[in-house]
């Protein structure tokens, strides 16, 4: 479980995020929610360690992420930024087999290279192993990077907008790779979506969050209600059910 | 990616080595000629390792006229001082490019030169021209690259770790530091006696051939002890390359690579300096054709090819200037021109940095 009390983060005393408390269950996909501004960035990266709050801390499973080894929390969390600029030339399987680097810090064994092999089957990028990641395109570029994410391996997985770039095929392809990741590796998963349908579709419970503070926290269909969602983005929503699952409507 | 050991090959061009101008056409061959089969970047390195052997023994022993002996020995102690500025340089250059994740500042850039002069200025403005005779030895030595490190330390924290990582604003304040530290200087050279300015004149361009022999086993221990420090960490340079977020998602602290990395690289910018004067542009032509030339991002390759690249082009370069040209002082003048003719060439030919 990760939990997060009175996190805060504030850039020369403006607030963009909370003091926030509350805590994101093992296992399944979390999905945080809200408008452009919200702190949905902010709060998934401070849970990842790569931004320091101004008060407040984190813990998964107990152990503080900014006091804690960065080797050892990489073993335990991983996390995607929504953008990655690399100063090389990579090919996927060089990206991907970095996410080993936690485990064998550089010298790849043969347990790494089948974590590597495992990670590009898994998202379905053996036949372009070899290819620069240049050579790609958005979308395979941003499979890729989720690749390399899962072959670190790690029982908690942060995504920024994992679906940033992709297509709606790409990103149902994505949203049930994720879900597999979820299924069959047991992994936690909390990620950051525009699109609530794609939200409602595919995770187990939502994290709605506007100006900086939780709105709510909680399972499909406690969120997916006109109500709520109205409140969270500021904007006229209702919901229908179309073949069973609640789909949001908004754009009138 | 997993290549250790690669069978050394026996390409013809190894042959032709010596006799070619600086590297720049040499080396285009040689790519050329390396694409269709594109050896292993272990065999790359091996190659331009069997040019240095080549090169060097062709300094060495080819036109001796008078003693061997005193030929030898000073061609000796000049080979030293190349191999300890062609470590430096390269070995610093690509540390210092790939943990501010750029390929275009280098730390000479960075007002790194401009720093050595004015401090060599500012001493024969105080003192007196003698003092720089009086003083050279080991401590002074010791003393230039406390400063430098000192001063590089603090700005390369400074710019780099805080919010001001842009590197085009970072490129600005390296020239702008250079340009101070260069008029601040040219100001005091003006108000110099003729000779003081004669005697500081010798000081400010890059040397290898009189260089003092008395230095170099401080130079190759300090050379030894950074590059073993740097080896250790080869792995951890890889994922510096993916950028500060990446690293520090996959276990890496940054802060603490990014200071210690950043201190080894001053101390060598600064004690290269220190021993053989500023060298701009040869760090960063050496390190951008290892890039080109190696084949891969892996360090545990980059290094040794930009260090054996650095270690040619002066051997070569040195080689050439004194028997074929006459006129072996000008040696660091030439790198940084047909440097930056080979950068650009290189550069309009690949289209990216």
């Amino acid at each position: 479980m990760i939990q997060f009390s009175d996190l805060h983060k504030a850039y020369q005393g403006d607030t963009v995020l909370g003091p926030v408390t509350g805590a994101i269950e093992k296992g399944g996909i979390t999905s945080i929610v809200g408008p452009n501004g919200a702190g949905k960035s902010t709060l998934l990266t401070m849970m990842g360690r790569l931004l320091d709050p101004t008060g407040g801390r984190v813990t998964i499973e107990g152990r503080d992420v900014f006091t804690t080894k960065s080797r050892e929390m990489a073993q335990q969390l991983s996390i995607l930024r929504q953008e990655n600029q690399f100063t090389a030339r990579l090919r996927v399987r060089e990206l991907v087999a970095f996410g080993r680097f936690p485990h064998s810090q550089g010298r790849l064994t043969e347990d790494d290279h089948r974590h590597v092999a495992e990670a590009l089957e898994f998202l379905s990028l053996t036949q372009l192993a070899d290819r620069y990641l240049d050579q790609l395109s958005g979308g395979q570029r941003q499979r890729a990077y989720v690749a390399m994410v899962l072959a670190q391996d790690t029982d908690y997985v942060l995504l920024d907008e994992p679906l940033n770039n992709l297509d709606m095929k790409h990103s149902v392809l994505m949203m049930r790779q994720l879900r597999r990741a979820a299924d069959e590796l047991g992994r936690t998963i909390v990620l950051i979506i525009h699109d609530i349908n794609f939200a409602a579709a595919h995770s187990d419970r939502i994290m709605a969050l506007r100006d900086g503070e939780i709105v709510t926290t909680g399972t499909i269909p406690e969120i997916m209600r006109p109500e709520v969602l109205t409140d969270v983005f500021d904007t006229p929503v209702s919901v229908l059910e179309v073949d069973g699952r609640p789909v949001a409507v908004y754009y009138s | 990616m997993p290549v250790s050991e690669q069978p050394t090959p026996a390409e013809p061009q190894t042959a032709t080595v010596p006799q070619a101008p600086t590297d720049e056409r040499g080396r285009g061959r040689s790519r050329r000629r390396l694409r269709p089969a594109a050896p292993p970047p272990g065999a790359r390195v091996a190659i331009v390792g069997v040019l240095v052997v080549v090169a060097a023994v062709c300094y060495l022993l080819l036109f001796i006229r008078g003693s061997f002996q005193f030929a030898f020995d000073r061609r000796l102690t000049t080979l030293g001082t190349m191999v300890v500025v062609a470590f430096a340089h390269a070995v610093a250059t690509v540390v210092f490019q790939t943990v501010t994740s750029n390929r275009i500042l280098t730390p000479s850039i960075m007002g790194f030169d401009s720093l050595y002069v004015m401090m060599q200025t500012a001493m024969v403005f105080v003192f007196g021209g003698s003092a720089l005779a009086r003083t050279d030895g080991l401590p002074k030595l010791v003393v230039q690259t406390v400063l430098m490190v000192l001063f590089a330390v603090l700005l390369y924290r400074w710019l780099f770790a805080g919010r001001f990582a842009n590197l085009h604003l970072l490129l600005l304040v390296g020239v702008v530091l250079g340009l101070a530290f260069g008029s601040l200087s040219s100001f005091l050279q003006r108000l110099l006696s003729p000779t003081d300015y004669d005697m500081l004149s010798v000081r400010l361009f890059g040397r290898m051939s009189n260089s003092d022999g008395s230095y170099l086993p401080l130079a190759f221990t300090v050379c030894l002890v950074v590059g073993a420090v740097v080896w250790h960490r080869r792995h951890r340079l890889d994922t510096l390359l993916l950028g500060r977020d990446t690293a520090v998602g996959l276990g890496v602290d940054h802060k603490r690579e990014l200071t210690v990395l950043l201190v080894l690289v001053a101390v060598l910018v600064a004690f290269a300096t220190a021993l053989a004067g500023p060298m701009t542009f040869f760090g960063f032509l050496v390190a951008t054709l290892a890039y080109q030339l190696t084949g891969t991002h892996e360090h545990r390759f980059v290094l040794p090819m930009a260090f054996l690249l650095g270690l040619f082009t002066l051997v070569a370069g040195q080689f050439l200037m004194q028997h074929v040209f006459y006129a072996a002082g000008f040696l660091t003048v030439i790198i940084e021109f047909v440097g930056g003719i080979v950068f650009l060439v290189l550069l309009l030919r690949k289209g990216t940095l």
